[in-house]
């Protein structure tokens, strides 16, 4: 299936801070990203929303392959988006490549992108299981 | 092998729970479907109060949240009615004419409130008080009205009193009876309560009969049978429960007061179950979690096939969940003819404790203010233990252990989250577990209301024995099992220089730390080698790092620093220009005597500091706050001292500094004490000739009044005292202890014997001196550092079409 791609720049490698986040806005103020340099070098970027009360993850703590949100402390994978133990909610997360010491971010034409399945439902308002109101 | 089909009728804690307990057994015999008529997946219902309050949301009292049940792969079909059991043909009918077919149904269907047939019930603003939209509602009346009536003083009327009260409202409670919670206490401790709670700010109507609710749409007020009227805005019925058993009644399944069911939850019906509030067991139906739990499992074993003796009935237990009182009771509460009892009454502390006996054996107890003795007594009741056995174990201090040792595995340790002694017990060894934290990770004892703590610590002690003992010293998190002290050692041992290092070098089991140690090593760190070591910012908290406080939208608050609370027209004007530059949304004044501007965005901080100019007032920080004062000798008529003059001494020579937690200080002029000292982590008195200098007090989630640390003559001597006061906090404390627990810890006579020694009280000046040496304005040095200010504060913009 074509995809319409567009790879956006961020910033350069060098000023991206080790084990510290940073805001990325999409102009409309539609979308944000918190964009993480860790301490392997790679370069993750996820939405910067925390899935439990809409925290900005890109001021959090990262250990790892892992940002704690600074509102109340969800441990959140910058990998996968996931949550962790015991608390349950995903963020979406966004492809990264570094090309020249340049870092940028692919955005599908919906700006959804590779976001994992369980993404797709959100806490309270969605019914998971079963199909009520059928 | 086809699965069988499992349809659970109410989506509740009991119902659910029992389904856990199924998938326990048999995780693949079933499909399984659930019905519930609330929107919300299964919830805490006990925690509804802390719902009312408004501390609490629902996700925070959620038990089994939406993945739950998708990833058991459980059918869920919410807002939908079951209207209808065909028990021939094994199918149930819902009110959107859906059918499905069972093998084994469970009817958990609960209870409904008892609403009295009052004439005008039936008035808006009339409400019981059983689920979340009560609640809703309840919250709602109190943002507009001010009046609330709860009709029933029972268990669920006080704690709903309670709620509104916390919401401000003025609240009566409405009892027929004269004696509050009288199913569960006796005369003497329902009167005790009653004081208790009056003065707590309720007001009750005792021996009142409810005869009609007034008001044209929404209720005015309530007419009792006597003729007296009295005003409300808002009529809590909480009178009582009744099994919700109509849906099993109508399709032909025995019920008499809920629905009858044997000691395997079975009704009459072959293949139809039911479970909770909605049953009547051996003539007892049952409203507490505790017993439902029980008889869910003994329900799943049964479905699953598994051979048990069934559920036996069992002994009920109460505690109020009403903050300032401790209200416990269990089993027998009124003494009859052939009752003994045993009674401890204290007027004068609000102690009463009564034991009942029949025949020599334990069979009841109520206890007010003191209840620590409650869960050992519900176990001796439930084992019909003789007296001896309470009376004889009252002075040994092992009785947590031998009580947790001699309860059997069946019983509910954790009854907020249903958690038994055997699924501890089993954690514990299959997995190793050595900690009560570990324990609360792993199966959810302990972790909603706390109240069982004491209990899983004995039964972590009894199972692992003496590995306990090593244990119980506090790791820094559960990134390492080793705790501050010897971290410490290992740094100053070793020579660490960085957190990576520590963690990389001391074997933490996680890469990179946590949220928990990261800044507890970095302040370590920096406390043991201030003049060289390097603070990480990426180890420091959002407010730390960034110099300012983050709020629930990502916007920051700024406080500038004011020294004894003292400001000027200059100083004023220029916080007044920022803030129209900026257009700050809230100008608050602190409880530290400074001023707040809120909802700065973070790219505005650095500029905002470089305008007002004026130095931080580090209100981020784990260290020095404020030091408040009154206003001292220079004109008030009482002022024996120059307060203000103190306290910027105070502040001057302490602002910057780092801390296990934050430090608040303040000075007064007089014993009138107007700037707080007694609930200050430091709080200097100044008398005429004399200063007292109070420590370790708090005002906030754990008060605490504050001890005398010392009396001294002159300024340069509360600088001195106060210096290694705090310098002794900062070397022994744990990180992110504040001065009120390490106070309590260490004992005001420890630290009064360590000050005492002439040669450490220097030493510890001389440490403290060095300290500060190398401080620096935490907004000065991000102006200075350009690094800093695009790490920390720059965002990136990118445009739309990236999208």
């Amino acid at each position: 299936m074509e995809k319409l791609v567009s790879k956006v720049f961020i910033t350069k490698v060098d000023e991206l801070p080790e084990n510290l986040g940073k805001r990325v806005y999409v102009e409309d103020g539609n979308l944000e990203l918190a964009v993480f340099k860790l301490a392997n070098g790679d370069i993750r970027a996820i939405e910067n929303r925390c899935p439990h009360k809409a925290g900005v993850l890109s001021e959090g703590m990262v250990s790892g392959e892992y940002v704690f949100c600074p509102m109340h402390d969800w441990k959140i994978s910058v990998v996968d988006g996931k949550a962790q133990g015991p608390d349950v909610g995903c963020v979406k997360t966004f492809e990264v490549t570094v090309e020249n010491g340049e870092v940028y971010v692919l955005f599908d034409g919906s700006g959804e992108a590779s976001a994992p399945l369980e993404c797709s439902h959100s806490l309270g308002n969605t019914i998971v299981a079963g199909k009520a109101g059928e | 092998m086809d699965k069988q089909k499992l349809v659970l009728i109410g989506n509740g804690m009991a119902g659910v729970r029992a389904v856990e307990e199924v998938l326990k057994l048999s995780p693949e015999k079933f499909d399984i479907t659930v019905f519930g008529d609330e929107p919300y997946p299964n919830y805490n219902r006990i925690q509804l109060s802390k719902v009312l309050q408004g501390d609490t949301e629902i996700a925070d009292i959620t038990l089994n949240d939406w993945n739950w049940y998708e990833e058991n792969g459980i059918s869920l079909y919410i807002g939908e009615s079951v209207t209808g059991i065909d028990t021939a043909q094994q199918m149930i009918l819902t009110d959107k004419g859906r059918q499905v077919a069972y093998d084994k149904l469970i009817i958990a269907t609960g209870s409904v409130p008892f609403m009295l047939p009052l004439p005008g019930a039936d008035k808006e603003g009339v409400t019981a008080f059983r689920n979340i939209r009560d609640c809703e509602q309840m919250i709602k009346a109190s943002q507009e009205y001010k009046k609330a009536i709860v009709i029933g003083g029972g268990l669920l009327g006080l704690e709903a009193a309670r709620g509104l009260l916390n919401l401000g409202m003025t609240v009566d409670v409405v009892h027929l009876s004269d004696c509050l919670m009288e199913r569960q206490l006796d005369k003497a401790a329902a009167k005790m309560l009653q004081k208790e709670l009056e003065s707590q700010g309720m007001n009750f109507l005792l021996e009142k009969q409810s005869a009609e609710i007034t008001g044209e749409e929404r209720v005015a007020g309530l007419k009792f049978a006597d003729g007296e009227e009295v005003e409300a805005d808002l009529v809590v019925m909480a009178v009582g429960i009744k099994p919700n058993a109509a849906l099993a009644k109508d399709s032909g399944i025995e019920v008499n007061r809920g629905i009858l069911v044997n000691d395997h939850l079975e009704t009459n019906v072959p293949g139809v179950y039911a479970v909770g509030e909605c049953v009547e067991h051996r003539g007892a139906v049952y409203g507490l979690v505790a017993p439902l739990y029980q008889q869910g499992q003994e329900m799943a074993k049964r479905i699953c096939g598994t051979e048990s003796a069934g559920y036996q009935g069992s002994v009920l237990s109460t505690q109020l969940k009403v903050s300032g009182v401790d209200v416990f009771s269990a089993g027998k509460i009124v003494e009859d003819a052939e009752t003994k009892s045993v009674k401890v009454f204290d007027d004068w502390r609000g102690v009463y404790q009564k034991v009942l006996i029949d025949d020599g054996k334990i069979t009841g107890a109520v206890l007010f203010g003191d209840t620590k003795d409650g869960n050992r007594l519900l176990s001796l009741i439930n084992k019909s233990a003789p007296i001896e056995e309470y009376m004889d174990n009252a002075a040994s201090l092992e009785t947590g252990i031998d009580l947790v040792a001699s309860m059997p595995n069946e019983e509910i340790i954790c009854g907020c989250n249903g958690v038994t002694k055997g699924a501890i017990v089993d954690a514990i060894n299959s997995q190793g577990l050595t900690t009560v934290e570990q324990v609360k990770g792993c199966t959810s004892a302990s972790r909603s209301c706390g109240g069982c703590t004491s209990l899983v610590s004995d039964l972590v002690a009894c199972t692992v024995g003496d590995a306990f003992e090593e244990n119980q010293k506090e790791s820094v998190c559960s990134c390492t099992t080793l705790s501050k002290d010897e971290v410490i050692e290992e740094i100053k041992a070793k020579g660490l220089s960085h957190t990576r290092e520590v963690m990389n070098v001391l074997g933490w089991t996680s890469e990179g730390g946590c949220s928990k140690c990261r800044p507890a090593l970095n302040y370590y760190l920096g406390m043991l080698n201030p003049t060289g070591y390097k603070d990480e910012k990426e180890s420091r908290y959002v407010n730390e790092r960034l110099r300012a406080n983050i709020q629930k939208d990502g916007t920051y608050s700024v406080v500038p620093r004011m020294y004894g609370g003292v400001t000027n027209s200059k100083d004023l004007r220029k916080i007044a220009d920022v803030a129209d530059k900026y257009e700050v949304k809230l100008i608050k004044v602190t409880g530290g005597q400074r001023i707040d501007l809120f909802g700065v965005k973070k790219d505005d901080l650095p500029s905002i500091w470089a305008e007002l100019d004026m130095p931080s007032g580090a209100a981020y920080s784990k260290g020095l706050r404020t030091v408040k004062t009154c206003v001292g000798a220079d004109f008030c008529r009482f002022g024996t001292s120059d307060s203000i003059g103190l306290g910027t001494q105070l502040e001057k020579k302490f602002e910057g500094m780092n801390a296990p937690h934050k430090v608040k200080m303040s000075v007064s002029a007089c014993p009138r004490n107007c700037a707080e000292g007694a609930v200050k982590d430091v709080g200097i008195i100044g008398l005429d000739g004399e200063f007292e200098i109070y420590v370790g007090g708090n005002a906030g989630t754990h008060m605490r009044q504050a001890e005398l640390l010392a009396k001294v003559k002159t300024e340069q001597e509360v600088l001195e005292t106060t210096a290694a006061f705090l310098q002794y906090y900062r070397e022994t404390a744990n990180y992110l202890d504040r001065t009120s627990v390490w106070v309590e810890r260490m004992g005001i006579e420890h630290i009064k014997e360590v000050l005492a020694d002439e040669q450490t009280f220097n030493e510890l000046n001389k440490r403290m001196d060095e300290n500060m040496s190398v401080v620096q304005d935490g907004w000065k040095e991000v102006l200075e550092d350009e690094t800093m200010a695009r790490d920390l504060y720059e965002n990136v913009k990118i445009p739309v079409g990236a999208k």
